[in-house]
């Protein structure tokens, strides 16, 4: 039965989270634009002691053991509760969101790839006493939306059962508080046969203070700047032979390669809920600051009986809600275990792109006040544009979709 | 809890509403179109379907109950098939709908079964007015209160079937409130004028209406002397044409992928080319996002959720944006052959652009 009944969960989740973002986050997201590098302690302690005590490992969703079906179908909403959690975070601050402890992509690979126990180890350490982070390094210098070009290199050790790792990875999201400010893991990703192409990808669990990983730069961005990216050089770098996720040899087909893709299944509507957010936050400022100068929207009139702020609020507002709902079937399908490749990127690309332009309307239609740092407007734009890029930029998402849409492989089109 | 799964009497009605689409509208409409006319029996088969009468309680001839939503997934099916076909099957509910949701209850028992229990009758409706910013809540045609009854005056645009219709529902201003008057047709002062010629939807016999100090007793007035909620009416009508909308663009979409996977250019199908496939999955991008808004906007419809009507309105606003995009990329996706009559993607740009100025010839 078609609904659109929010559940009491998820109601008492966005009440909570926003009392988070109207205290521990707005008030700061100036200085932390500002301040780019520093660490927002504070709030990163308050969520692992809040999460801890709600008994919640992280944003992701808690492991299922295999064959395990805790609800019925139908019931589960985890990855609904994590997509409101997610959107109310980012309105709150979306770079202060990435700065949020004990998960992130790293946690969600293992929940997606990982096995039973690889589950119980990396993910029960989220628990602990002090914070930590998790990480996801796929992206090379030479290898961005082209995840199959990875050059970063996974050789077994036979004599000592370890895989060697070396290679350089970069643009990694929130790897220095993984790796070097708590000791967490960063999900890197190596080829363990390069003439194997895809079928030779797989990912490896590299703890913090692993030998001969080190984090060697970071970067200065547009916006986020809250949010720590980095680049993480393996030299030589010995992971445990049970820290890969997935099959250890190459096999015939490119299973392994597709079961690491199927994370952005979950991640990629993730993202669009943290767009949404910022975009929402943009929208509600935006009204605000128009009634205060009395100008009011007048919803239901024809469009040719509409000012221009009206209009372009109005399509804002429209944009903003249909996105969010391809959000929400993308994670209720996740939820109910439907293959949803092609809504996530769907979700994905629509939500990138809608954030980008109801925050270039929002600094348009303010004027001067848009533009001025005295609001947070013009940051929200900054923040914005990342989400038309990670998970898969708008264009790669789009090849994504389509190929689903028309029944194609990557090699039909390309 | 949310959920996108339709239930299973929906998916029943969205299997046979989707063949009906399939085997007899969309092969009719072609010439249905050139000549400006639709099949009885064609009409006469969709009406059985009892997608209409499904929407009305027993006690007044139906079998069913009105659920926005339900009708939605019928509607966009219907319209997949053709635009004008499917708004000619659900005339009745036109004035059907309304009188369920605001009439009295003698207008209810009046009305519905002779609507319900019968074959396919013309009961229209007449809501456009032709101003450039037509606004459905501002209307030019008048009526005030003479005596114990009500006097009503003015021209009514692309009112369907009207030189068939015995009865129908006609709004009009009365104090800068739309109301709704049931009006019998061969009333002294309604003459029905030439039937319109427009840009598309020729199928569909529209006429225009003119009204001159027409006398409608008090017990006319929809929902009797208190009136009705006209924004309530307004919302399913713009999710009506909506959802219509979704089917045109589906339409659209679908066989502009197919022709492109098959339309070979320089080595390699078209669809192979990003700047085809981009188009593409912009196209089904933007249908899931509006579908996803109008059953939004009717499930709260049906819950008579206060925020129906806001969403409603953007539903509708994002429908018609929609429809035109996607039904302009059909055609461009097609090239020169989408510009030919022979393929239907140029019919289904003209009804596209429709949608911007049809509300009020479908209701859900």
């Amino acid at each position: 039965m078609i609904s659109f009944e929010k559940s009491e969960a998820i109601a008492q989740m966005q009440y909570l989270i926003q009392t988070v973002a109207d205290n521990m986050m707005r008030p700061y997201s100036r200085h932390f634009d500002e301040q780019e590098g520093e660490i927002p302690w504070e709030y990163i302690n308050f969520m692992h002691t809040a999460m801890k005590q709600m008994g919640a490992a992280s944003l992701v969703p808690q492991p299922e053991k295999e064959g395990e079906v805790k609800e019925k179908k139908g019931q589960r909403q985890a990855y609904q509760l994590m997509a409101y959690t997610i959107e109310m975070l980012s309105w709150g601050d979306a770079g202060m969101y990435l700065c949020t402890p004990r998960g992130g992509l790293g946690s969600a690979a293992i929940e997606a790839a990982g096995t039973p126990e690889q589950k119980a180890k990396f993910l029960s350490r989220l628990n602990g006493d002090d914070p930590i982070f998790t990480a996801m390094a796929i992206t090379e210098a030479q290898a961005g939306s082209d995840n199959s070009a990875i050059q970063c290199r996974a050789v077994l050790d036979e004599a000592t059962q370890e895989w060697v790792l070396s290679g350089e990875k970069i643009f990694i999201t929130a790897g220095h508080k993984a790796f070097v400010d708590t000791k967490g893991f960063i999900v890197v990703w190596a080829t363990i046969d390069p003439d194997a192409g895809r079928a030779g990808i797989r990912s490896f669990v590299v703890e913090a203070g692993a030998p001969g990983a080190t984090i060697t730069k970071k970067e200065k961005k547009l916006g986020i700047r809250c949010s720590d990216t980095v680049t993480l050089t393996l030299d030589n770098c010995r992971v445990p032979f049970e820290n890969i996720l997935g099959s250890p040899t190459v096999e015939p087909s490119t299973k392994g390669f597709k079961g690491a893709m199927e994370t952005f299944n979950v991640t990629r509507p993730l993202v669009a809920a943290s767009a949404l957010g910022v975009a929402r936050a943009a929208l509600e400022e935006l009204k605000r600051i128009l009634a205060e100068q009395g100008v009011e929207i007048r919803y239901g009139l024809p469009r040719q009986k509409m000012t221009n702020i009206e209009r372009e609020v109005v399509d804002m507002e429209r944009m903003v809600r249909s996105s969010w709902l391809l959000c929400l079937k993308a994670v209720w399908m996740s939820d109910n275990r439907m293959p949803n490749s092609l809504e996530a990127a769907m979700s994905k690309l629509h939500a990138g792109e809608v954030v980008t332009k109801v925050t270039q309307k929002a600094v348009e239609l303010l004027g001067p006040m848009g533009y001025s740092r005295e609001f947070l407007i013009e940051k929200w734009f900054r923040d914005a544009k990342i989400s038309d890029i990670y998970e898969g930029t708008g264009q790669i998402n789009r090849l994504v979709a389509a190929r689903q849409l028309l029944g194609y492989s990557g090699k039909e089109l390309r | 809890m949310y959920s996108f799964q339709p239930d299973e009497e929906q998916q029943m009605l969205i299997d046979v509403t989707r063949r009906l689409a399939a085997n007899d509208l969309r092969p009719a409409a072609h010439e249905a179109e050139e000549h400006g006319e639709i099949p009885v029996s064609l009409v006469a088969k969709g009406w059985e379907l009892g997608v209409l009468q499904a929407s009305i309680p027993a006690e007044f001839g139906g079998f069913g109950e009105r659920s926005a939503l339900t009708s939605v997934l019928a509607l966009e099916e219907l319209a997949y098939g053709d635009l004008a076909g499917a708004l000619a099957m659900m005339v009745p509910g036109l004035f059907a709908i309304p009188v369920l949701t605001a009439g009295t209850e003698e207008q209810k028992s009046t009305y519905l079964p002779a609507i319900a229990e019968g074959a396919w009758t013309p009961w229209s409706a007449a809501l456009i007015e032709y101003q450039f910013d037509f606004d459905p809540q501002d209307l030019h045609t008048i009526a005030r209160p003479d005596g114990g009854d009500y006097l009503i005056s003015g021209e009514k645009r692309l009112v369907p079937f009207a030189t068939e219709a015995k009865t129908m529902l006609v709004y009009a201003n009365l104090d800068g409130q739309t109301q709704a008057f049931i009006v019998d047709a061969k009333a002294d002062g309604v003459t029905v004028g030439e039937r319109e010629q427009l840009m598309g939807i020729n199928a569909l016999p529209l006429y225009s209406i003119h009204l001159d100090s027409v006398r409608i007793p008090k017990a006319n007035r929809l929902g009797g002397e208190a009136g009705h909620d006209f924004g309530a009416l307004l919302s399913a009508m713009r999710i009506g044409i909506s959802a219509a909308a979704i089917g045109v663009a589906r339409a659209s979409f679908e066989y502009a992928r197919d022709y492109a996977k098959e339309r070979e250019v320089l080595g390699s199908m078209i669809a192979q080319k990003q700047s085809i496939a981009f188009m593409l999955a912009e196209m089904a991008t933007e249908i899931e996002a509006t579908r996803l808004m109008i059953w939004e906007a009717a499930w709260l419809l049906d819950q008579d959720n206060p925020d129906a009507e806001r969403a409603a309105y953007l539903a509708y606003s994002g429908a018609v944006d929609m429809a035109m995009m996607v039904t302009d990329r059909g055609v461009q996706i097609l090239g020169g052959h989408g510009y030919i009559r022979e393929h239907p993607v140029e019919l289904w740009m003209r009804n596209g652009r429709g949608i911007a100025s049809l509300t009020g010839l479908a209701i859900v």
